[in-house]
């Protein structure tokens, strides 16, 4: 089986965000990147099928400048078999000109499965897979927690709000991953020096003219701080009265 | 190409708060405009009646197609269907929910229509030729400010974060014929199991009561349902940790990587708030912690908290509520 997984670095989110003085984008001064945590998923998730298969290969394809390298030899450092890079300077904001560019590559070879974290932590808007599924006829099943492929067939678990459901499919397809499915693996030294040696291609990305661009990035207006109507059950009444006269929360 | 289209989201026959959030979200870019709001319901035959409602919240039209393949939600021929809609050239934007089906089938229509889509909005304005949105990024820490440019522009908004608000209108009803076999597909349900579908969802409720590792264990969630059962129209959520452990489905996960709600009271009960939760419920109207940590993040996002230990609060919380909800009959 031939698995592709489009992965997309994304910095730490665990630290306080400045904007940059272009505010059209966040202060990269410091900050720490890694994949994004879904893509982590799907890399995993792809790895161990293909070790349980005995045979095939996965290839991870990311978007953006020389900076995604690092990225991609951490999925190869993982195990993935080969890695491509699609070559601009910045990634677009705009989902569909990225999908595009994906779906330019993607549709080129022939993979049986097309993979794809739910969506990315930092833009988080989780439109890339399912357009790329489009663009290239495919059938798509978002939001996958498990994912089985047997004898060409695929049977997936996807989260649903208030529930699940299981759906069944044939290859080729897509799938965006959704958490639960396998928490991804840290490269062992062994992978790290494999990971040296597996092939990198990088290509231009072929991407269009963005229609959704950014105009500007702000950090959200801090929450009036609140207070501490008091401590243990006896607060309780105080608590009723406030969301009864003040905010108007209990009618 | 002056119209607004709208998705009128349905689950199981019922209309959800979602679609007259969207009808509502189409309004008011209309208004003003020459364009009429058009809402398209897709549904099993009877699935017109709710066309009252979306009149309601602003519909002038509300293009129906009744078909028993469209009494659940089917992502290929949905999106089959509202592609073909919208490129019918009659519209300037078209309006979906950030839900958990907007979510699969806005994409879905953008990609068959090759074109942009502005995802999980939470305001949106027309500025000249643009549509101008704001979308929260980086877990909730920084808003993106975007221009669509696209035509038409499509748009998914984040459920909550626009409210519904009445404007009726008298509209008409245009029962429309499905484009192909409605129950046709590539991907095939074979089973859902959905929770007690009596229950509120999180995307519905106007109350949200939520658990952490604060209540210890799974057999002490029940201290959470019954406060929800006292408010009477709460769902229970529950954060990242409990659901890893199990004590919950996955599904009642609020965060980041969960569900993101903006109900109009939270209570987060025995929750630290990390901030992968946070970034699921930010935007409530109301906060209310209840944590014995005085210095849990929680508390500085709360509106209110009670600094206690949460099986003494809870039960005594739970009977308050329940008083005051019957003193308003």
């Amino acid at each position: 089986m031939r698995i592709a997984v489009c992965i997309k670095r994304v910095p730490d989110m665990d630290v306080k965000f400045r904007i940059a003085g272009h505010a059209k984008g966040v202060d990269e001064t410091g900050l720490k990147y890694d994949m994004a945590d879904f893509d982590g998923y799907a890399v995993e998730a792809a790895l161990q099928m293909m070790e349980k298969e005995g045979a095939g290969e996965v290839v991870v394809v990311s978007l953006g400048p020389d900076a995604v390298q690092e990225t991609l030899r951490k999925a190869l450092s993982m195990g993935a078999t080969s890695a491509i890079q699609l070559k601009c300077d910045e990634v677009p904001f705009d989902g569909f000109a990225v999908a595009s560019a994906l779906a330019s590559e993607l549709g080129g070879a022939t993979y049986d499965l097309i993979m794809f974290g739910r969506m990315s932590t930092d833009n988080a808007n989780g439109v890339v897979g399912p357009m790329v599924a489009e663009l290239l006829g495919l059938p798509v099943v978002t939001a996958c927690s498990k994912l089985e492929i047997v004898a060409g067939r695929g049977t997936a678990r996807r989260e649903l709000e208030g529930g699940a459901e299981f759906v069944a499919f044939d290859l080729p397809a897509v799938v965006t991953i959704d958490e639960g499915i396998a928490r991804p693996r840290y490269p062992s030294l062994k992978g790290i020096m494999a990971a040296k040696k597996k092939p990198l291609a990088t290509k231009p990305a072929n991407l269009p003219e963005p229609r959704l661009v950014i105009a500007r990035m702000d950090l959200p207006p801090e929450r009036k701080a609140g207070r501490i109507v008091g401590e243990g059950a006896a607060a309780v009444p105080e608590l009723v009265r406030l969301l009864q006269q003040e905010a108007k929360v209990l009618a | 190409m002056t119209h607004i289209l709208a998705f009128a989201e349905q689950r199981g026959g019922a209309l959800r708060k979602v679609a007259l959030e969207a009808v509502s979200t189409a309004r008011g870019l209309a208004d003003g405009q020459d364009g009429e709001v058009h809402a398209l319901l897709l549904g099993a035959p009877g699935i017109a009646a709710h066309a009252e409602s979306l009149f309601e919240y602003g519909a002038d039209v509300v293009l129906v197609v009744e078909h028993d393949g469209f009494a659940q939600y089917n992502a290929e021929s949905a999106s089959a269907f509202v592609a073909d809609r919208i490129a019918s050239g009659a519209y300037r934007a078209a309006i979906f929910a950030a839900s958990a089906m907007g979510k699969d089938l806005a994409p879905r229509v953008a990609g068959k229509l090759k074109t942009a889509l502005a995802s999980d909005v939470t305001s949106l304005a027309r500025e000249g030729d643009a549509y101008v949105v704001t979308h929260p990024t980086y877990t909730g820490k920084v808003i993106a400010t975007a221009r669509l440019l696209a035509k038409p522009a499509l748009i998914s908004v984040r459920p909550g974060a626009i409210p519904a608000i009445a404007k009726p209108r008298t509209g008409r009803v245009e029962k429309v014929a499905p484009v192909g076999d409605p129950a046709k597909s590539r991907v095939v349900v074979t089973e859902t199991s959905t929770s007690d579908s009596k229950k509120l969802d999180l995307g519905d409720a106007p109350v949200i009561v939520s658990g952490g590792r604060g209540l210890k264990a799974s057999e002490h969630f029940h201290l959470v349902e019954e406060l929800a059962d006292a408010f009477g129209n709460a769902a229970v959520g529950a954060t990242r940790a409990v659901t890893d452990e199990g004590w919950r489905p996955h599904s009642d996960q609020i965060g980041q990587t969960g569900r993101v709600v903006s109900p109009d009271l939270y209570v987060a009960v025995g929750i630290s708030g990390a901030i992968q939760h946070l970034a699921g419920m930010r935007t409530a109207r109301t906060i209310v912690a209840i944590n014995r940590d005085k210095d849990a993040p929680i508390f500085k996002v709360a509106d209110y908290g009670i600094v206690g230990d949460v099986f003494e609060v809870l039960p005594v919380l739970t009977k308050a509520i329940r008083e005051a909800k019957k003193a308003q009959g």
